[in-house]
């Protein structure tokens, strides 16, 4: 084992408090620290800022505080081709895809991975909620202390072979507690609100944005009965088990969407929260990634559908192409297709893939996919 | 580990000499030049003594030097001041797509105050030639800007022979000699520039100070009011400490350019060597023997531009891609993109290396070995 002084951490700095703590007790811990930032996107306001340099400015701050040298490094193009083809891809396909769950795949703990090792990196660290467990050679995912902000969900994409080169120096605390180191050491940056939403589009309504890169294509809103409730803005607009933003009243309500029929551009919506056409017994999930052992034989474990959900007991059963058929002990409400499943066992992340099918008497239930 | 300075082309560090000279003016002669009393005599006699020294330094006259707050304002000076000063005799200039942003930004915001402009193409070597300022010339024309050696590549562009076939035409001739000054001899007479840019923290001397050669027959339309100091063309009470530093650094490099030229040339020839003996693949960028020796710039094949830079910086070599950042990553270079195309390779491979005062034989010998492992880590 190296010594810390001669162990190089390159963090991924955002110019948010997370990160900059992250470096900070990276330093307080004795290792050769250096920050970088990344650069995904070009975003320029109106006024001709680019969002990007600010951040970049708070990270400045940070690294000049800790006393860590800083790089700029620019994965636009990686961002472009791997994620926001992909986000607007399962757009186009009436699916609701989950940006962070590929740029942390794809760019976080691939080319940026790629790039700290070109640079010498023994590891690299950023400031996720999540926990690694090494023992020997075993190296595990566990969820991050802080039951909220856990983000295991997000990361579960990683493989074993990465999560060696990986530290999540803040995994073992609460936010809390966070907020509270960056203030009592005056970084720069304990003040800053954290970012919401996706990075890519900001603050920004998200309708907007969206329309500026997909043609929308205005349809029907009808119940499952084939009774027209109204006009939609596209079907792309809409996720499953959404109750805000459809603009319905009247009668029988409130109204939800239960599902989308991309061929005739019909949303469709049903009355009530517990409407019985958002539940469903199990769904079918590719893109599966395993973090430790592939699972060859069925097993029960709990699973995520959402970010911050609780955990639901499941069982899963794979298959030999793949992908998995996973079975609820409980019927689950508003199943969404292109949202992540994540399995976990106890506090150990077992990985994680994408909805597809979402199943209800073992068959896929035709309005939802 | 001490940390070795390749990077003199984008500032240099000051010499001892200069920081004296300033130290006593700082310490003792506070006075404002423009004031009628003994403390302002004081300090108008070092600036008289200062532009003395500009001005001899290219064989000009005391009346036609400008100081300035650097090259930059020097470049937007006379670019801006000369255009809209003389736009009733046309509206028309020429630069090129290799000129340094305060040169090339400016003319862009006269592009769209209504100037037309020629931006003049190179190719791989970097140069530009008489024929295309010739070619590109019109009755029109009011101004030429063209740098008299590139930040990036080092290379020379050919001002005397340009200057040569504008003497007789109406056009004024610009030309940012910012990275010139000091290593190149330079005669305004020989030249026939009416413009010059010079920098003073590119020659060991400090920031924020510069000059613009203007020579008086050029009418220059002021870019700031409020004061009757530099005859009006740069109102402002000047730095008189920051002024004498200047000069003094001026000095220096006019005593010292002769022995600076050939320890450069050394500097330069035994960087390339060592990269060489260590098997490194790369190929030097721009016209060579039309080149400063201060300034090299070199294409490593199968790397990146960010990583590079990074990894010298953490093994203790800086130098730089002599392009803008944002953001803190590197955009492609404006220069290398002119000579290569934006998408080439090589555009997104060099590495500028630029020598100067912080360096010495010993140290070339050590950066090159560095840079050296580093490439051969990351290409082999």
């Amino acid at each position: 084992m190296k010594d810390n002084k001669d162990t190089r951490v390159v963090v991924g700095m955002s110019g948010g408090v997370d990160s900059s703590v992250t470096a900070l007790l990276l330093k307080q811990q004795g290792y050769d620290v250096v920050g970088i930032f990344m650069k995904n996107w070009d975003d320029t306001d109106e006024n001709g800022v680019c969002t990007a340099t600010e951040d970049f400015d708070d990270v400045i701050r940070v690294c000049n505080q800790i006393g860590i040298p800083y790089y700029g490094v620019n994965f636009e193009k990686q961002y472009w081709d791997k994620v926001f083809t992909y986000f607007l891809d399962e757009y186009k396909a009436g699916r609701t895809p989950n940006p962070d769950v590929m740029c942390n795949k794809e760019i976080k703990f691939k080319a940026f991975l790629e790039h700290a090792l070109s640079l010498g990196a023994d590891y690299v660290a950023t400031g996720h909620y999540a926990q690694v467990r090494r023992e020997g050679d075993h190296v595990e995912m566990l969820r991050g202390v802080d039951e909220n902000k856990d983000q295991t969900y997000f990361l579960n994409q990683l493989s074993e072979d990465v999560l060696r080169k990986v530290m999540f120096p803040l995994g073992h605390l609460p936010k809390a507690e966070v907020r509270r180191i960056a203030k009592e050491n005056n970084l720069a940056t304990a003040d800053k609100k954290d970012s919401t939403g996706i990075c890519f589009i900001g603050e920004r309504n998200f309708k907007e944005f969206l329309s500026e890169y997909l043609p929308a294509q205005p349809g029907k809103i009808m119940t499952l009965d084939g009774i027209e409730k109204g006009t939609h803005d596209g079907l792309m607009y809409y996720t499953i088990g959404q109750r805000q933003g459809l603009g319905i009243g009247g009668p029988g309500g409130p109204w939800f969407v239960v599902g989308k029929n991309l061929a005739d551009n019909i949303l469709y919506v049903g009355a009530e929260y517990h409407n019985d056409a958002l539940y469903s017994e199990g769904l079918v999930a590719d893109a599966l990634n395993w973090i430790n052992e592939q699972p060859a034989e069925p097993f029960h474990c709990t699973a995520k559908f959402r970010y911050r959900q609780k955990d639901h007991g499941v069982m899963v059963y794979p298959n030999p192409d793949g992908t998995v058929k996973v079975v609820f002990d409980n019927p689950e409400r508003a199943i969404t297709p292109g949202q992540a499943i994540v399995f976990y066992q106890d506090e150990v992340c077992l990985g994680g893939g994408t909805i597809n099918d979402v199943l209800k008497n073992d068959q896929p239930i035709s309005y939802v996919g | 580990m001490t940390a070795i300075y390749l990077d003199h082309a984008a500032t240099t560090p000051v010499h001892p000499d200069v920081i004296q000279a300033m130290t006593a003016v700082l310490a003792e002669d506070f006075g404002n030049p423009s004031s009628v009393h003994s403390f302002g005599r004081k300090a108008r006699q070092h600036l008289d003594q200062a532009r003395a020294i500009a001005a001899q330094s290219l064989h000009a006259g005391e009346r036609d030097i400008i100081f300035t707050s650097g090259g930059t304002e020097a470049n937007n000076m006379a670019i801006t001041g000369a255009a809209f000063a003389n736009q009733e005799k046309g509206k028309h200039v020429i630069t090129t797509k290799i000129e340094h942003h305060a040169v090339l930004h400016t003319i862009n915001n006269l592009e769209q105050q209504g100037f037309e402009i020629s931006y003049l193409d190179v190719d791989e070597t970097g140069q530009i030639t008489v024929e295309q300022v010739q070619e590109a010339l019109r009755e029109d024309t009011i101004l030429v800007s063209i740098m008299m050696v590139n930040n990036e590549t080092g290379v020379i562009q050919p001002i005397a022979a340009i200057g040569e076939i504008l003497h007789d035409h109406q056009a004024y001739f610009h030309t940012d000699a910012v990275q010139a000054y000091g290593i190149l001899p330079i005669d305004i007479n020989i030249l026939q520039v009416d413009l010059l840019t010079v920098s003073s923290h590119k020659i060991n001397g400090p920031k924020g100070l510069g000059f613009l050669y203007s020579n008086k027959e050029v009418t220059l339309e002021p870019i700031q009011y409020g004061g009757e100091q530099e005859r009006k063309r740069r109102p402002g009470t000047e730095n008189v400490a920051g002024i004498v530093g200047f000069a003094k650094a001026i000095e220096l490099v006019q005593r010292e350019q002769a022995s600076c030229f050939t320890a450069y040339q050394q500097y330069r020839d035994q960087f390339v060597q060592e990269l060489e003996q260590q098997g490194v693949n790369f190929l030097i960028n721009g016209k060579q023997d039309q080149s400063v020796p201060s300034i090299i710039n070199i294409s490593f094949p199968g790397t990146n531009v960010e990583s590079l830079l990074m990894n010298f910086d953490l093994s203790g070599v800086a130098a730089s891609s002599g392009s803008a950042c944002t953001a803190g990553s590197v955009d492609p270079s404006h220069v290398l993109s002119a000579m290569f195309s934006p998408e080439n390779e090589r555009t997104n491979n060099s590495i500028r290396f630029s020598f100067g005062l912080a360096n010495d034989l010993d140290n070339i010998k050590e950066a090159a070995g560095k840079v050296a492992a580093i490439v051969n880590r990351l290409t082999k």
